[in-house]
C-alpha cells in the first residue's frame, strides 16, 4: 500500500521548497526559528548592548568610549555599591524563610476543609494581584511617622510614647520594606505550595498517622520531602524576583536613608537614569549577573537531585 | 491479639448518615469481611476501627479499651490501603521500617524484622527499590509488608485487591489468606467484592445503605440469607427472583404467577402459612435449577425458552424468559441446545428461598 501511494506522489513531484522540510534538520530550525528569534531580539541583544555599554563611559548625552573594566573597578571601591550588594542578600535572605515559612504554614492551613474555604483563598491572593506600586503607597502611609495608623495603634495601646520614625531610620527602614515584600509575596509560596500539597495523597498522611507518626513527625517525614521539589522552583522564582526587585524599594525609600536600603536594582537607577551615568549603572545591574547566576545554577543542581531521588 | 468490638456505632457526614446503628463483635484471631456496594458504609466503618474518622455516636473497643478517643498511632492498628498509601520517597526496606522507626524501635530489631516480612512475602529483592519501580502486585506485597512488621493487635484492608488484574487478585486472595492462617491476627477486611468476601472471611458482615444485613459465616449467609438483599449479593452468577402469589389451596401453600404453579416445599409450609393471600418473592439461586427429568414432580418445574447461553466450560449458564420473568440456570456442560429452545427446569424443593414482597426479610 505505502510503496504504491509513494509511487503515485512520484508524478507530480511536491514542489522542492516543501521537499526541504521533509529533512528533520531544517524543520527544526524552522520550528525554532521564531523562539530563537524573539530570545535574540529581547534578552540576547539587549545583554551583550548592557555589557558593552558598561565596558564604556557613555553617560546621558555622550556616547563615550571604549573604557574596559574600569566602571566595575571604580564600584568595587564604592562603598554605597556594597552596601547594596549586603543589601540585596540580607533582604532576599531573610524575606525568603519568612515568605516560605508563611507561605507553607498558609498552605497547609488552607489544605484543611472548612467553610468558605474557596473565598479565603481568593483572599489570599489579593496581595499578589494588587499592583505592587499601589499597594505600596498605602504601606508607605501606614509606616509615615505622624499620620499612619501603625504608630497610632501602637500609640493608643501604650507601647510607645514617641512617634517610630519606621522609613527615616536605617534598619527600622530595612525591616519595613521586607515586611511589605513578605507581605506581597507571602501569596504566590501559599497557592503553590497549596498547589503542591493537593498532589500529595491524603492516604500517605494517614499511612503515617497508622504507622505511629505524631504531626510534627508526619510533616517532617512525608509532607516536607514529598512538597520539596516545588518547594525548591518556588524558591527559586521568589529568589530571582526579590533579588532584583525595584518597585517596592523605590516606592517605599527610594534607596534612603542616605542609601542605607539600596538594592541593585534601584542603585543602577539611581546611577544609571538620575544621576545619568550610563554607564556605571549598567555595570551596577551587570555585577547582579554572577551573584545570582551562581544561585540559580545552585538551586537547579538542588532541584535536579531532589527530583530524581 | 486482640477483640475489636462495635455499639450502635454511628456516622454522619454533615446531613448524610452513612453509618447507622452498627453493631459486631469481632473474636481475637478471627478474618471478618465487611462487604457491600458502593456507598454502604464499609469504609468508613473500617476507618473508623482505624481512628481516620470521627465516631458520630457509639462506641469502638479494642480488647476491653473504648478508643472513640484514641489516636490512630495509639491504637496499636495496621492497616493496607487501597491504593496501597507506599511513601514514594522511601524505599521498600524505608517504607517497612518507617512505622517501627516511629515507635522507636532498635535498628537491629528494625532490620530482623524487616528481613522476615520480606521473607514471608518474597520481596527480598525488592528491598532497595522504590515504589515507584515495582509493579502493582509488589506494591501491594510491600503494604503487605509494612503492616506486618510492626505486629499490631488488628489488621485493617480496605479494599486491597481492588487495583490488581482478575488473575493477580486470585493470586493475591490465596496468599492473604495463607498469612492470616500464619500470622493469626485479628483482621477486617473490607471488599465489594463477594468472592473475595466468601474465600477469605471467617465470617462476612454485609451492609446496604449503612445498615447491617446480615452477619454469619460464608456458608450460612449462602444457605440462609435474611433478606432478599443478602440472597441476591451473596454467590454468582446472582439468585433468581420471581414475585408469586401465595395461595392456601385446601390447607396447602402453593404459589404461582403467570409462568409457574409451584407447591411450597413441605419444611416451609407452616411459615408460609401466614402470608396466604399476599405476594411474595421466591428466590432460586441458578445453580440449584436443573434441566427436568420424569423424576421430577411436576409442581416443581416449569418451562422456558433460552435468550442467551453461555459456555463456561465446566458449567452452561442459561438466560431464560420463564412466564413474565428471566430465569438464570446453570447446567450441566453435556447439554444440547440452542438459543430460543424451550426447556423444562426443575426446582430443588430444599433450596427454594421465600421473601415477604414488602419486607424483604426471609420467610
Amino acid at each position: 500500500m505505502a510503496v504504491t501511494a509513494l509511487g503515485a506522489g512520484t508524478a507530480r513531484r511536491p514542489v522542492v521548497r516543501l521537499r526541504k522540510m521533509e529533512d528533520e534538520r531544517w524543520l527544526a530550525l524552522a520550528l525554532l526559528a521564531p523562539t530563537a528569534i524573539l530570545l535574540g531580539l529581547f534578552i540576547a541583544y539587549p545583554f551583550a548592548e548592557g555589557v558593552m555599554l558598561s565596558l564604556s563611559s557613555a553617560r546621558v548625552g555622550d556616547p563615550g568610549k571604549f573604557v574596559g573594566l574600569k566602571n566595575f573597578f571604580k564600584l568595587a571601591d564604592d562603598n554605597i555599591f556594597w552596601t547594596s550588594v549586603w543589601n540585596t542578600f540580607w533582604y532576599t535572605g531573610v524575606t525568603t524563610v519568612f515568605k516560605l515559612a508563611l507561605g507553607l504554614w498558609l498552605a497547609m492551613l488552607l489544605n484543611r476543609h472548612f467553610r468558605g474555604k474557596a473565598i479565603v483563598r481568593a483572599f489570599v491572593l489579593l496581595p499578589f494581584i494588587i499592583p505592587t506600586v499601589l499597594s505600596t503607597f498605602a504601606w508607605k502611609w501606614m509606616f509615615d511617622p505622624t499620620f499612619s495608623v501603625i504608630n497610632w495603634t501602637l500609640f493608643k495601646v501604650g507601647l510607645i510614647s514617641a512617634r517610630i520614625n519606621w522609613l527615616g531610620d536605617a534598619d527600622l527602614a530595612m525591616a519595613s520594606i521586607m515586611v511589605v515584600n513578605i507581605w506581597r509575596g507571602v501569596p504566590f509560596f501559599a497557592i503553590s505550595l497549596l498547589a503542591g500539597l493537593q498532589t500529595i495523597s491524603p492516604e500517605l498522611n494517614e499511612a503515617a498517622a497508622i504507622d505511629g507518626a505524631r504531626p510534627w513527625n508526619r510533616f517532617w517525614y512525608v509532607t516536607w520531602p514529598l512538597l520539596l521539589p516545588v518547594t525548591m522552583v518556588v524558591m527559586l522564582f521568589s529568589v530571582i524576583q526579590t533579588f532584583a526587585d525595584f518597585q517596592l524599594v523605590y516606592v517605599m525609600t527610594g534607596g534612603g536613608p542616605a542609601n542605607a536600603t539600596h538594592l541593585f536594582a534601584t542603585y543602577a537607577y539611581q546611577i544609571g537614569i538620575v544621576s545619568g551615568l550610563l554607564s556605571e549603572g549598567a555595570a551596577v545591574s551587570l555585577a547582579m549577573f554572577p551573584f545570582l547566576f551562581v544561585i540559580v545554577v545552585v538551586q537547579l543542581l538542588y532541584i535536579r537531585r531532589v527530583e530524581t531521588r | 491479639m486482640a477483640e475489636v468490638t462495635v455499639r450502635k456505632l454511628n456516622k454522619m457526614f454533615d446531613t448524610t448518615h452513612v453509618v447507622k446503628d452498627v453493631d459486631l463483635e469481632i473474636r481475637d484471631k478471627e478474618f471478618v469481611v465487611f462487604v457491600g456496594p458502593s456507598g454502604c458504609g464499609k469504609t468508613t466503618t473500617l476507618r473508623m476501627i482505624a481512628g481516620l474518622e470521627a465516631v458520630t455516636s457509639g462506641e469502638i473497643l479494642i480488647d476491653d479499651t473504648v478508643v472513640n478517643e484514641v489516636p490512630p498511632m495509639d491504637r496499636d492498628i495496621a492497616m493496607v490501603f487501597q491504593n496501597y498509601a507506599l511513601y514514594p520517597h522511601m524505599s521498600v526496606a524505608g517504607n517497612m521500617a518507617f512505622g517501627l522507626k516511629m515507635r522507636k524501635f532498635a535498628k537491629d530489631e528494625i532490620d530482623k524484622r524487616i528481613k522476615r516480612a520480606a521473607g514471608i512475602l518474597g520481596i527480598d529483592e525488592l528491598l532497595h527499590r522504590k515504589p515507584r519501580q515495582l509493579s502493582g502486585g509488589q506494591r501491594q506485597r510491600v503494604a503487605l509488608g509494612r503492616a506486618i512488621v510492626r505486629d499490631p493487635k488488628v489488621f485493617l484492608f480496605d479494599e486491597p485487591l481492588s487495583n490488581l488484574d482478575a488473575k493477580l487478585r486470585v493470586q493475591m486472595r490465596v496468599e492473604l489468606k495463607k498469612l492470616h492462617e500464619r500470622l493469626a491476627v485479628t483482621s477486617i477486611y473490607v471488599t465489594h467484592d463477594q468472592v473475595e468476601a466468601m474465600t477469605l472471611g471467617d465470617r462476612v458482615v454485609v451492609m446496604k445503605d449503612g445498615w447491617v444485613q446480615q452477619v454469619g459465616e460464608p456458608l450460612e449467609l449462602y444457605n440462609t440469607p435474611a433478606n432478599r438483599f443478602v440472597a441476591g449479593f451473596i454467590g454468582s452468577p446472582a439468585m433468581n427472583f420471581a414475585d408469586v402469589n401465595v395461595v392456601d389451596r385446601g390447607g396447602t401453600m402453593w404459589i404461582e404467577n403467570p409462568g409457574m404453579n409451584v407447591r411450597v416445599p413441605d419444611h416451609l409450609q407452616a411459615r408460609m402459612k401466614p402470608h396466604a393471600g399476599k405476594p411474595a418473592t421466591l428466590g432460586v439461586r441458578p445453580e440449584d435449577l436443573h434441566i427436568a427429568t420424569d423424576a421430577d414432580p411436576a409442581d416443581l418445574t416449569f418451562t422456558g425458552e433460552i435468550e442467551v447461553l453461555e459456555q463456561l466450560g465446566s458449567e452452561i449458564l442459561l438466560d431464560m424468559r420463564a412466564g413474565n420473568s428471566s430465569v438464570v440456570a446453570s447446567v450441566e456442560p453435556t447439554l444440547r441446545a440452542r438459543v430460543h429452545d424451550k426447556i423444562k427446569l426443575g426446582m430443588n424443593p430444599a433450596r427454594m428461598h421465600f421473601f415477604d414482597a414488602a419486607t424483604e426479610a426471609a420467610i
